[in-house]
């Protein structure tokens, strides 16, 4: 018996059916947190999309680990394209960050939330690569280059969070503390479902940019051929 | 093994030599660090503790390794003496280390000028304290040298070089102010020296990926 | 001795989607010369790139039965430190390379092109003809047995061309040379085969 593989439109379909049914029992499944409210709701979003941003951080190191030792054509985009979507999920997780704060805590940034610090912190270094990828010209030393900035990035991901709790030990105590959620049956069961919902769709993206990454390529290089 | 360091060391001789005839780049990494220091006291309002100033010492060194950085490659983007030397180097990454050697020297020197002058307009410095800036200058000067040998290969490398360095700068300037006011500095000296150990292996072996194709 | 000293077949370069060479293919015996011409643009730097390994080819193969360490190249740019004296250059070069007696190496090339009286002045006072003799010399300091030269005659005076046809005649039959040129009538004497380039 074969396995196909689902072809992206599907898995797109599959995405956004769990959002709903995510978002179903995030409301009315899931119980309402004693101490903060509704607005706690906001953790079922915001660490899944923490967990997609390093997970696609990690992914566009992989391929770039793989440019390097194998001279892959491939590789370049894929990289490229994790790091892409690394960033906007990094984005979104200060953007979701940011809310919950101002939901939980009445400001719109603090530094005593080590995630939240850490995401600045990479999405700092993220904007980077694309500063730095962009002022090189096509080619091989432009694919290398960024292939070794994406692998200095899952370094600076432990040691910064490491950097992060060492600073917040001394130099600025924490001023507000959030438990971390203790988690009833109901409470994972939604969060697993937002996690793999966002997963989803993470990849859906990444596929559908990587796509439309390549025909790109391929309309530029016909266009050469065509020139000539 | 020492062929390794003949060719290292025949490296950064090559580059302290080069800085001695031109003399462009430590005279102004003194005079940065000096004149940051002395905006640092007018940027200071009254009642700042000592633990303010030790901060911006470290933004200090910080902006003035960026300065040396910048400089590094110029001598083989030039004449395209870097082409030269990966063709004639048995192993890439005697040239990134001999780099690195070099910017630490300099690093170093400005150090030598900037510290007792910290101690002499803010606040004593201990032995963490001073440890603590030896081995972020490490840090400091291996993974400055990795970048701003990828900045070189690019457009506008001066504007990128801040932003490619500046994150990854970052843990070593928590290290650094953790070693000059924690009461525990080892911790912080200790995480100082996993910087060093994991960024310096990783500058080691990405170093001929960057300059080759 | 082996057979072939490079062997391209169906070599392409691109940079990006730009394609710089396209199907490239030729043969050079070992003591050959190889004369590559061909109109701006069409690849000869890069194709020289390729050859001393400092690139790497997109498509294609092209093999070099030379280890790196007994290739010369002489680019558009000199490989050299413009705050460094002569000396000091070749010293450097010298060392990592490894060479024995490298006084002496170094003595006898400096003497050969002329740049003896000038070894302790540093190269950004050299004239365009003089830092390309002292490229030269680099090259040919480690006894290279593949000889790469990019253009070398476009950058020389009328002493340093004749001193660098000396050297490619003595050169050749012993050494392997690749040389490009936009005057293939100087290189004719030397030449053992032709490549002509065309724009891709």
């Amino acid at each position: 018996m074969s396995i196909t593989k689902p072809s992206l439109a599907t898995l797109a379909g599959l995405a956004v059916l769990l959002a709903g049914v995510s978002v179903v029992m995030i409301f009315f499944v899931a119980p309402e947190d004693a101490d903060q409210g509704l607005s706690q709701k906001i953790f079922y979003v915001h660490v899944p999309i923490a967990l997609t941003a390093y997970a696609a951080f990690g992914l566009g190191a992989w391929k770039a680990l793989r440019l390097l030792l194998t001279r892959g054509e491939r590789y370049d985009l894929e990289s490229y394209t994790g790091i892409h979507q690394g960033t906007i999920f990094g984005a979104l997780t200060l953007i979701t960050g940011s809310i919950w704060a101002k939901a939980s805590w009445g400001v719109w940034w603090t530094w005593s939330s080590n995630q939240l610090v850490l995401f600045l912190v990479l999405f700092l270094f993220y904007c980077a690569y694309f500063m730095l990828r962009f002022s090189i010209e096509p080619g091989p030393r432009r694919e290398r280059i960024s292939a070794v900035y994406a692998l200095f990035g899952v370094a600076l991901i432990p040691v910064s969070f490491l950097a992060i709790r060492l600073a917040s030990d001394f130099i600025h105590p924490t001023v507000f503390t959030r438990e971390g959620p203790q988690m009833t049956g109901e409470m994972f069961a939604a969060f697993c479902c937002s996690w793999a919902a966002i997963t989803l769709l993470a990849y859906v993206m990444y596929r559908t940019e990587l796509a439309g990454k390549r025909t790109d390529l391929n309309l530029r290089a016909l266009r050469e051929a065509l020139a000539r | 093994m020492t062929d390794y360091l003949a060719d290292v060391a025949a490296l950064a001789r090559k580059d302290l030599r080069l800085e001695l005839r031109a003399r462009d780049t430590l005279p102004a990494m003194v005079l940065f660090v000096v004149a940051t220091l002395v905006v640092f006291h007018f940027a200071l309002p009254g009642g700042a503790g000592d633990d303010a100033a030790y901060g911006l010492l470290w933004v200090a060194l910080v902006f003035t390794s960026l300065l040396g950085l910048g400089r590094a490659w110029a001598p083989e983007t030039e004449a395209g003496a870097l082409d030269g030397l990966v063709l004639a180097v048995s192993d890439r990454s005697t040239i990134w280390l001999g780099k690195t050697l070099a910017a630490l020297a300099f690093l170093g020197a400005a150090e030598l000028v900037a510290l007792p002058a910290f101690a002499l307009f803010f606040a004593p410095l201990d032995g963490p304290a001073l440890a603590g800036v030896a081995l972020a200058s490490i840090g400091l000067c291996a993974v400055g040298s990795l970048v701003s040998a990828m900045a070189a290969a690019a457009r506008g490398r001066e504007v990128l070089l801040p932003l490619l360095f500046l994150p990854l700068a970052i843990p070593l300037v928590v290290g650094g102010v953790g070693s000059s006011i924690s009461p525990d500095p080892g911790t912080y000296l200790a995480f100082l020296g996993l910087y060093d150990a994991v960024f310096a292996i990783l500058s080691w072996a990405a170093f001929e990926y960057v300059v080759t194709e | 001795m082996a057979e072939v000293v490079v062997r391209a077949r169906g070599l392409e370069k691109r940079y990006g989607s730009h394609p710089v060479l396209r199907d490239v293919a030729f043969e050079l015996a070992p003591g050959g010369t190889l004369v590559v011409t061909g109109p701006n643009g069409a690849g000869k730097t890069t194709l020289l790139r390729l050859l001393a390994g400092l690139a790497a080819p997109t498509r294609g193969s092209l093999e070099v039965a030379v280890e790196r360490a007994r290739i010369g190249l002489v680019g558009h740019e000199p490989l050299l430190y413009r705050e460094l004296t002569a000396l000091e250059n070749l010293d450097l070069y010298g060392r990592l390379y490894r060479i024995d007696e490298r006084r002496e190496r170094i003595g006898m090339l400096l003497e050969r092109f002329g740049l003896w009286d000038a070894r302790h002045q540093r190269v950004s006072s050299y004239s365009r003809g003089m830092t390309q003799r002292l490229a030269l010399c680099r090259a040919l300091l480690h006894q290279p047995s593949l000889l790469i030269l990019d253009e070398p005659h476009s950058a020389l005076d009328a002493e340093g061309a004749s001193l660098l046809d000396e050297e490619l005649a003595a050169l050749a039959g012993g050494h392997t040379v690749v040389v490009s040129t936009h005057d293939p009538e100087r290189l004719a004497p030397f030449a053992s085969a032709r490549l002509e380039l065309e724009r891709a």
